[in-house]
């Protein structure tokens, strides 16, 4: 059976999609190592540090600190997007009209860049000019998310919602579009509760949009920037600085090539490491459930 | 158990249907008894789904009224009209097992678990799941959950009646035969009514004792598979039962004989009087391929024809040629003796049925 012809030049075809994944990946990464590992003083004036750069880095306090405050963040949204997406599919329209308007009106805010969006609630809730921290001064709330640490990650966090629950909502709307409709008749013979057709037919089927949504939700929420960075600047104090912000100050701010070299890589290989363990736990689950190995 | 009346019944999907076109099913009155195995039979797109679905409570009727027993269920929707319904593709609850899937119904009308029990390992013991009960139901192969949906509805006490809507389009060949034979089974035990939906005569024939042939939103013959063979009340039952159809002649009155275009047709006296007095234009003769005698050599009766193509199918010969411009279809016994060049058709005058406006017309003689 082994006919395949052999012909070396074969890999000249291979050739330009390594030159591209080199640039794109392989060489830009591979210059992160090599700082991480080195003392770069100046031109002529490197040296060997091993570990140490990685070391200091986990044992900053700082950062450990701001790491928690990542994880806390990503739980949060990820608690009220995911059910808060699943109830706005649930509802919404669908077909007709109302449905293409309901789309189009719900992905509004995915549309909005990064900035723009901090910018917007920046300006929201200004307790002077915002409409909702006038609103709730007005109402006698003190609200103030330059001094207040509670406030300023509900802000956070409300933006968050604002912005990225659309995704999980669309995400949840496509998969229950793709439910035939003789599920849902026939749940209706078997006099099935409203809430038995969503937990054995809707959130069944809603299981791999949900992978997706999860993911991606996650990956998103845990390299968070510009918004946090537009609204509160990481403050009051360091109550909302997130792991890029620490980052960016740190290689940006204060040019730590080494130490900040080293942060990229942890902070890359634990958004590698959390989203596999999330991938193949579900994965491994769903081949629990399917032991013969049928489709 | 119930009986289940239709009572002139009509539906349409759009909200003020103007003329027949509009209409899905057109107005029909029909009965389907307590115990009977039934088959709605018809080509895509005549109106049995929607029929099966007007009974199950899935569909409200736009007119018309569906009777339980006497009892009038329009408004009633399917969870209390106590139907069983089982579609086209397998619907099981993929996360659940097979006793849990089983159960399900029961479980939702509160039934006491002891009772549940029993009654779930009972009707896995009929349709043979017994030994899948623990397996989940996502990873069963087609043809077991089908009877998973199935018995989703024989676990409720006192249904009225299981719906089929074409339960086997996804079954592979081998197992379709097995499965109808289930069917066959529970219906002498339970003696429950069954309608049973398919565009495939063969499943029809076999499963039902009756069958109720549609088209174009109407029955057009309810009657045994025997009677549909044999006394097509409709053009389109003709045509559609029986492989191949019917053959159709459009025929004319002309100075006291049938014609089929130039050539006159020998028929019994009652259909040529029929023929005679008949007010409308569209007048047809039908007459089963089965039924046709072709020979090579001229006798009284045969009409000479010209042969198309002489298929062997095995169990018989399946003849195509022209008469009078048009193509027929005969169905020639294994080792009929081979035709020449000329060959001569005969139409055995017993055989042949008069239809005016698609309808059969009963010509008296038996």
């Amino acid at each position: 059976m082994n006919n395949k012809v052999q012909n070396n030049r074969a890999w000249l075809l291979v050739l330009p999609m390594l030159v591209l994944v080199a640039f794109s990946a392989i060489i830009p990464l591979m210059t992160v190592v090599n700082y991480s590992v080195q003392d770069v003083l100046g031109p002529n004036a490197r040296f060997f540090t091993g570990t140490e750069w990685f070391e200091s880095i986990l044992n900053d306090s700082a950062l450990r600190a701001a790491f928690a405050r990542q994880i806390l963040f990503s739980l949060t949204i990820l608690a009220i997007q995911v059910p808060l997406g699943i109830g706005i599919a649930l509802i919404m329209p669908k077909r007709g009209w109302q449905a293409s308007a309901v789309l189009i009106l719900i992905t509004l805010p995915l549309l909005i860049p990064w900035n723009v969006v901090g910018s917007i609630w920046q300006i929201f809730t200004r307790g002077d000019i915002g409409l909702m921290g006038w609103g709730l001064r007005e109402l006698g709330i003190n609200y103030n998310i330059t001094r207040n640490a509670g406030d300023a990650w509900a802000t956070i966090i409300l933006m968050d919602v604002w912005h990225w629950t659309p995704l999980v909502a669309m995400l949840c709307y496509s998969g229950l579009r793709s439910i035939p409709e003789a599920y849902y008749q026939a749940a209706r013979i078997d006099r099935a509760s409203k809430w038995a057709v969503f937990r054995y037919i809707q959130l069944p089927k809603l299981t791999n949009v949900l992978v997706i949504a999860v993911l991606l939700r996650f990956m998103h929420s845990f390299m968070i920037y510009a918004e946090p960075f537009v609204l509160t600047g990481g403050g009051p104090g360091s109550s909302t600085t997130f792991l890029s912000q620490s980052l960016a100050t740190m290689a940006i701010g204060q040019q730590d090539l080494g130490p900040s070299a080293a942060f990229s890589i942890i902070y890359f290989l634990v958004i590698l490491l959390v989203s596999w363990v999330f991938y193949t736990t579900i994965m491994h689950m769903q081949k629990d459930k399917n032991p013969h190995g049928g489709a | 158990m119930a009986e289940i009346t239709l009572k002139g019944l009509a539906h349409s999907y759009s909200k003020t249907p103007a003329s027949h076109g509009d209409y899905a099913i057109r107005q029909m009155d029909h009965v389907w008894h307590q115990g009977g195995a039934y088959a709605l039979l018809g080509p895509s797109g005549c109106g049995k789904s929607t029929l099966l679905n007007i009974i199950s409570g899935l569909l409200e009727p736009s007119e018309g009224d569906v009777l339980f027993d006497g009892q009038r269920v329009n408004e009633l929707p399917p969870e209390e009209r106590n139907i069983a319904q089982v579609f086209q593709f397998p619907v099981i609850y993929d996360t659940m097992t097979v006793y849990d899937n089983l159960a399900f119904p029961l479980r939702n009308m509160n039934t006491p678990e002891y009772r549940l029990d029993t009654k779930v390992r009972e009707v896995a013991d009929i349709l043979e799941l017994t030994p899948l009960l623990s397996r989940k139901a996502k990873n069963l192969t087609a043809d077991e959950k089908q009877k998973v949906s199935m018995g989703r509805g024989l676990v409720r006490d006192d249904v009225s009646a299981i719906l089929f809507d074409e339960p086997l389009t996804v079954i592979d060949p081998q197992l379709k035969w097995k499965l109808r034979r289930k069917l066959k089974e529970i219906h002498e035990r339970f003696n429950i009514t069954m309608i049973y939906v398919t565009h495939d005569q063969l499943e029809a024939s076999t499963f039902a004792d009756k069958i109720a042939v549609m088209y174009d939103g109407q029955v057009v013959q309810f009657g045994t598979p025997r009677e549909l063979f044999e006394k097509p009340a409709h053009t389109f039952v003709g045509y559609f039962i029986g492989s191949p159809g019917m053959n159709f002649m459009e025929v004319s009155h002309q100075a006291g004989s049938v014609m089929f275009g130039d050539q006159p047709l020998p028929v019994e006296s009652a259909i040529t009087r029929h023929v005679a007095s008949a007010s409308s234009s569209n007048i047809k003769l039908g007459i089963r391929p089965e039924f046709i005698v072709v020979s090579d050599t001229p006798s009284r009766n045969a009409l000479p024809i010209q042969i198309v193509t002489l298929q062997d199918l095995g169990t018989y010969s399946l003849l195509s040629f022209t008469l009078a411009g048009q193509l027929f279809k005969a169905r020639l016994p294994e080792g009929h003796a081979p035709l020449g060049s000329n060959a001569f058709a005969e139409f055995p005058i017993q055989h042949i049925s008069l239809y005016i406006d698609e309808y059969l017309v009963e010509t008296g003689y038996e």
